[in-house]
């Protein structure tokens, strides 16, 4: 008997904390959805925002309705933004979508040859490339700006203030997803592609149609880890992206909180808007990811 | 006999490389171009060969690779070794064809012009120069748009017959177009070079300095002065005592010279550099450090709470726990920058109705790296939770019973029995987990921007700044834009992660 009452208070001991901290790491985040929805961009007020304090003005401005502001001295203007956060959502899903297809392209075929072939220094290439891969992009920018503007001058589309331009640098880092495919290669046994061999098969369609497939998993978990560390890059993109129609989320977002102009409202309507679909996809792939993750990557 | 993918893979690039090859040796690149031209061999040897087949599949990858981390890599080492920055920008024949390119108005020759308008829509003009020493003679363009930026044009030798029909434009027709017309440089023959000096006149423009190819010093054609490249500090400097200034005087633009380890040693030497990187160094260590610590005991603990099998809605729980990985980081640190605003931040709002306290959070250093590591906390702790629950799945329920059967408690349990046995697995994630937060760039850069600033420190240097962003601020937020500092901190930073990563791989045992 009094075994199980301990048990039952340490259960809501338990309970207890979690939901406490669950609370805590959730205000945030409730904050904000609440900052949206309410007038103006100071602080004040209900947390659930009604009557008088509640409007979408942020979330017009966001997808680019016009609405009208009233202003300090009575008149009242109608506000625009020139630059919808749609167009920002837009290109960080195109620039992060393509690169991150493109990354699996390279990644996926060098593990390939990693896993399957042998050729000379094969180890040692492997780990350089690991440690190469350590070297942070934001210290190389000053290299990437001045290899931009040299293709730039001879191919536009792929110079500085492109997306092509911005996704190229992009392709660089391969490093730990070819590591990630290749111990996935490792655990599919060997024998299902030597026996299609026999049967006549080429090296390149023992690896089409036979590794590829069994691979699916692999493949999801690199393109979802790539496309949400490409979503948040903003060091790169804040260089290579000039322009405020070409700008990406991060960079995008970053610029309603200056401490001179600081738009708290617009800039919650934003962290929701492109917040939650990215939220919902990563929790839609969770069981995916987490083995992936466990097995060595870090997210960036 | 070549497959289809394998013509395509080896022709396509090829013939880009080729066209790339040709655009830039017409560009005035020849190493580059040659460069290319070789790319594209290796293309086509690679996918064509059947001794390289193991390098038809390495071959992209690797490319993307070279090209944008290990030419990044040993560019930004090469320029540690110089004093590349926005006072030494250009490159040394960059700044030789500087000076060759100065020109002065000589005033004692004046060439009238006409302007005549032969088109519509837009205005196409025809300039004829009036020659000074030969009246009857012009020089005359050919129809042109009047430029909105600096061009040259060439002009022909005419007499008065072949002058267009209509009638020259007056005064009052000219002034309007006077922006396009100083834009215009026209070329007479011999190469001379006419500029519009006025309403009515051109005049010829005369090169400011006589280059000597030798030591590629130049002489001043107006002054005499003569100045010299300094290949040690990137100026070129007065020879000798003039009215301009003593010798050693900087003239011109400065190019990158090769500075050799003085980004190196003035790390060491110089206070107003030497002070702060240190500072920037130690709390670099202890940010990535206690990153790691306090997620990991917040991760852990989660981790041991939800493998209690006894308890409902584990489910939910970690699927709720979860979210601040799953949320973009550059959303959640924008979010806590304006929650821990000093003035409109809902923290100081709740802190202030509750104790009355107002904390300045972005302006006193404590309380800045305070907030930085409760933030990283917070985005740090379900990577941590992931990993620990994914390796204490793995530990054998059996080795519990044992000790049960002695009476221990579970934290006894979890110290003595669970820790060494999770640890090995976990000290390399730990590893990884320093070296990923040692470079974390966009929780500093967005959260403080580094601030709030040190005092006395001769580049920009803030006191909650780690090295990346140390390094960032230097190279493109700072007026100076001292690209070889920013360079040999960025080579410092790079053996250091290295050397770790290295240490880490060996552990492991690839």
């Amino acid at each position: 008997m009094k075994a199980s009452t301990t048990r039952r208070l340490k259960l809501a001991a338990a309970h207890c904390f979690l939901i406490g901290f669950i609370a805590l790491i959730l205000f945030p985040f409730l904050m904000v959805v609440a900052i949206s929805f309410r007038k103006g961009n100071f602080a004040l007020g209900a947390l659930i925002p009604t009557g008088d304090d509640f409007s979408l003005e942020h979330w017009k401005y966001v997808l680019g309705i016009p609405y009208e502001e009233i202003m300090g001295d009575g008149t009242v203007r109608t506000v625009q933004a020139t630059t919808p956060v749609l167009v920002w959502f837009w290109n960080s899903l195109k620039v992060a979508s393509t690169a991150s297809a493109l990354i699996i392209l390279l990644s996926g075929t060098a593990a390939y040859a990693f896993a399957r072939m042998q050729f000379f220094a094969k180890t040692t290439l492997l780990k350089s490339l690991l440690i190469l891969q350590v070297f942070p992009m934001v210290l190389a920018l000053v290299a990437l700006y001045a290899l931009l503007q040299l293709i730039g001058t001879y191919v536009p589309a792929l110079g500085l203030n492109t997306h092509p331009g911005l996704m190229l640098t992009y392709l660089g880092g391969i490093a730990i997803y070819i590591w990630m495919i290749k111990g996935y290669f490792d655990t599919i046994p060997v024998s299902i592609e030597e026996s299609a061999k026999i049967d006549g098969a080429t090296h390149f369609q023992a690896f089409v149609r036979i590794l590829l497939p069994m691979s699916a998993p692999i493949f999801a978990v690199v393109f979802i880890l790539s496309f949400i560390s490409l979503i948040s890059e903003y060091p790169v993109a804040s260089v290579v992206l000039q322009t405020e129609d070409r700008w990406t989320l991060a960079v995008g977002a970053q610029s309603f909180l200056y401490e001179q102009n600081f738009l708290w409202g617009k800039f919650a309507a934003t962290a929701v808007l492109s917040g939650l679909p990215i939220t919902a996809m990563f929790l839609f792939c969770q069981k995916f990811l987490i083995s992936g993750l466990t097995s060595g990557g870090v997210k960036e | 006999m070549p497959r289809p993918l394998q013509l395509l893979l080896a022709i396509l690039p090829g013939l880009a490389l080729l066209y790339l090859s040709t655009l830039l040796y017409l560009g005035g690149r020849p190493l580059l171009a040659l460069a290319a031209l070789g790319f594209a061999c290796l293309t086509a040897i690679v996918y064509l060969r059947p001794r390289a087949y193991t390098w038809r599949y390495l071959f992209p990858g690797l490319v993307g690779f070279g090209l944008f981390v290990i030419f990044p890599l040993a560019y930004t080492v090469g320029i540690s070794f110089t004093n590349y920055s926005s006072a030494n920008l250009l490159r040394f024949p960059q700044v030789v064809s500087y000076f060759q390119n100065e020109t002065y108005l000589a005033a004692d020759i004046k060439f009238p012009f006409r302007l005549y308008r032969t088109g519509g829509e837009p205005a196409v003009h025809r300039i004829a120069l009036v020659d000074p020493r030969e009246p009857g003679r012009f020089h005359l363009t050919e129809p042109l748009v009047l430029p909105d930026q600096a061009q040259t044009v060439d002009t022909t030798v005419v007499d008065a017959e072949a002058l267009p029909a209509s009638q020259p434009l007056g005064l009052r027709e000219i002034i309007p177009l006077r922006a396009g017309l100083q834009n215009l440089t026209l070329r007479l023959p011999g190469g001379k070079l006419v500029t519009n000096t006025g309403l009515r006149d051109f005049g010829p423009r005369l090169p400011l300095w006589e280059h000597n190819p030798a030591d590629d010093s130049f002489v001043n054609t107006r002054t005499g002065e003569h100045i010299r490249p300094d290949r040690e500090t990137g100026r070129y400097v007065l020879a000798a005592d003039g009215p301009a200034g003593p010798a050693g005087t900087p003239v011109g633009p400065g190019f990158r010279a090769w500075t050799g380890l003085d980004n190196y040693t003035r790390v060491l030497t110089d206070k107003g550099i030497q002070g702060p990187f240190l500072r920037i160094f130690a709390w670099t260590v202890v940010f990535a450090l206690g990153s790691v610590a306090c997620s990991l005991a917040v991760g852990m603990i989660l981790a041991v709470l939800l493998e209690w099998k006894e308890l409902p809605f584990r489910k939910v729980y970690r699927t709720l726990l979860v979210l601040p990985y799953a949320v973009p980081a550059f959303i959640s640190i924008l979010i806590f920058k304006g929650l821990f605003n000093q003035n409109f931040g809902e923290i100081n709002l709740i802190l202030d109705s509750l104790f009355g306290l107002r904390p300045e959070w972005f302006a006193d250093p404590l309380l800045a790296k305070l907030m930085i590591l409760l933030v990283n906390t917070w985005l740090g702790f379900p990577y941590m939770m992931i990993v620990c629950t994914g390796i204490l799945q793995s530990v054998p329920d059996t080795i519990y019973e044992a000790s049960a059967i002695d009476g221990s408690n579970a934290v006894h349990d979890f110290f003595k029995l669970t820790l060494p046995l999770i640890w090995k697995p976990l000290f390399p994630l730990l590893v990884a987990s320093f070296a990923f937060n040692f470079n974390n760039f966009l929780l500093i850069y967005l959260l403080t921007g580094g601030g709030p600033d040190m005092v006395g420190a001769s580049t920009v240097a803030g006191q909650t700044d780690i090295l990346v962003s140390y390094t960032f601020r230097i190279a493109f937020r700072d007026s100076a834009q001292n690209f070889g500092y920013a360079s040999a901190i960025a080579t410092v930073i790079f053996l250091i992660v290295a050397l770790l990563s290295w240490w880490n791989l060996k552990n492991q045992k690839v």
